[in-house]
């Protein structure tokens, strides 16, 4: 159980994929608009990730190395499919609002990397603490982000529907910035300065 | 006309792939450190995404619709994709082979660049024509190239510029698109 956890961990800070990789930024930057959002992104990465780092772990020995990134990408993009049909049927709001970055979770490079990188060359159960990891880092990284410009964007501070406090100036007059596109670009390039700035997160 | 004009602004500015919709910020990170290579990768990805929305629009059109699978298009066009870069790499590799040592490191990379499928799903969602579509394309690939151009320029004087040293790279990188994108934002009226 040791090394379960040790995989497991890694994604979170060490390895964090969005923060210390810089992978999979498109997503994480155009959904951190605000915290639903973010969780509804993290759910779908969760799925698709756990799903393929499972199959693709499970059949590693069979598949050949030459054709073994088609192979990868096919499945990959029949679980996001299954992905995005089921948000279609149950989570039609979220659905609408993730819009295209939904189908493009399949070209994310985090789900491909981890594949390539992790899941062709370790047993399964490895393979599930890793995309365990890498998604909790995701989401962490994803909540940082969107807790930032929802609540400079905003002035409020609401997670589906539940309303917890509003700020007392911002609310009145928001920051726009923060919720429009540029805004994004500033929260995370901002962050990361602060984390090679205090050292948290070694390059 | 005026249809086609007003895509191809809003493709190429208003809606500009990499400032607006954070697609495509890969390459924007890792290749736009230098003006050359960051103009071959802008070309080699506009060219790759017309040919792209030609063979999705017509397997759409002609395949998916007419068997009612639409839901398998996910599969479908990075599969497409996929081939196509492979194909368009042979073709390039054997026929010109001054143009293959230009792009060719690139076009690997242009499989998985979310912007090439971003396009195609983007047409597939508005249900353009296949006119629209590749002007559509040809928009979205242009804005592209210059938005990557613009930064490598920016890049190149940021080097020698005296940064500190915890926002070096990246984090700079990443301050500068975000003047930029607001720089964009002025083109917001034009249409």
């Amino acid at each position: 159980m040791g090394k379960f956890a040790q995989e497991f961990a890694k994604g979170l800070i060490i390895t964090n994929p969005v923060l210390v990789l810089l992978l999979g930024l498109c997503p994480a930057l155009a959904v951190s608009t605000s915290i639903d959002n973010a969780l509804g992104m993290t759910l779908a990465v969760l799925i698709v990730l756990l799903g393929s780092n499972i199959i693709i772990a499970a059949m590693r020995n069979f598949v050949p190395s030459i054709t073994r990134i088609p192979i990868f990408i096919v499945i990959i993009a029949t679980l996001v499919t299954v992905v995005n049909l089921l948000f279609h049927a149950y989570l039609p709001d979220l659905h609408e609002t993730l819009g295209i970055y939904l189908p493009l979770v399949v070209v994310n490079c985090i789900v491909l990397g981890r594949a390539e990188a992790f899941a062709s060359k370790n047993p399964v159960v490895r393979s599930i603490a890793d995309a365990l990891g890498m998604t909790v880092g995701f989401m962490l990284a994803l909540l940082m982000i969107s807790l930032i410009r929802q609540m400079l964007g905003t002035g409020e501070m609401s997670v589906f529907g539940v309303h917890f406090f509003s700020l007392p100036v911002l609310s009145s007059r928001p920051v726009a910035i923060f919720i429009l596109p540029p805004g994004g670009f500033l929260v995370i390039g901002l962050l990361l300065g602060l984390f090679k700035w205090t050292g948290v997160l070694k390059r | 006309m005026n249809e086609l004009i007003v895509i191809f602004l809003s493709m190429a500015l208003i809606n500009n792939f990499i400032l607006v919709r954070y697609l495509g910020l890969c390459p924007f990170l890792g290749v736009s450190k230098e003006l050359g290579p960051a103009v071959s990768m802008g070309i080699a990805v506009t060219f790759v995404m017309i040919i792209a929305s030609l063979a999705t629009w017509l397997i759409n059109h002609y395949i998916l619709i007419p068997f009612d699978i639409q839901y398998m298009y996910i599969i479908v066009f990075i599969l497409v994709i996929a081939s196509l870069v492979q194909v368009i790499e042979l073709f390039i590799k054997k026929t010109n082979i001054a143009l293959y040592s230009a792009f060719g490191i690139y076009l690997p990379l242009i499989t998985t660049n979310c912007a090439v499928l971003g396009v195609t799903i983007i047409n597939m969602m508005g249900s353009y024509t296949l006119l629209e579509s590749l002007v559509a394309a040809l928009g979205g690939g242009l804005g592209f190239t210059l938005v990557l151009a613009i930064m490598a320029g920016i890049r190149e004087k940021l080097e020698l510029a005296d940064t500190p040293r915890a926002m070096k790279g990246a984090p700079i990188a990443l301050i500068t698109a975000t003047l930029l994108g607001l720089a964009f934002f002025g083109f917001v009226g034009i249409v």
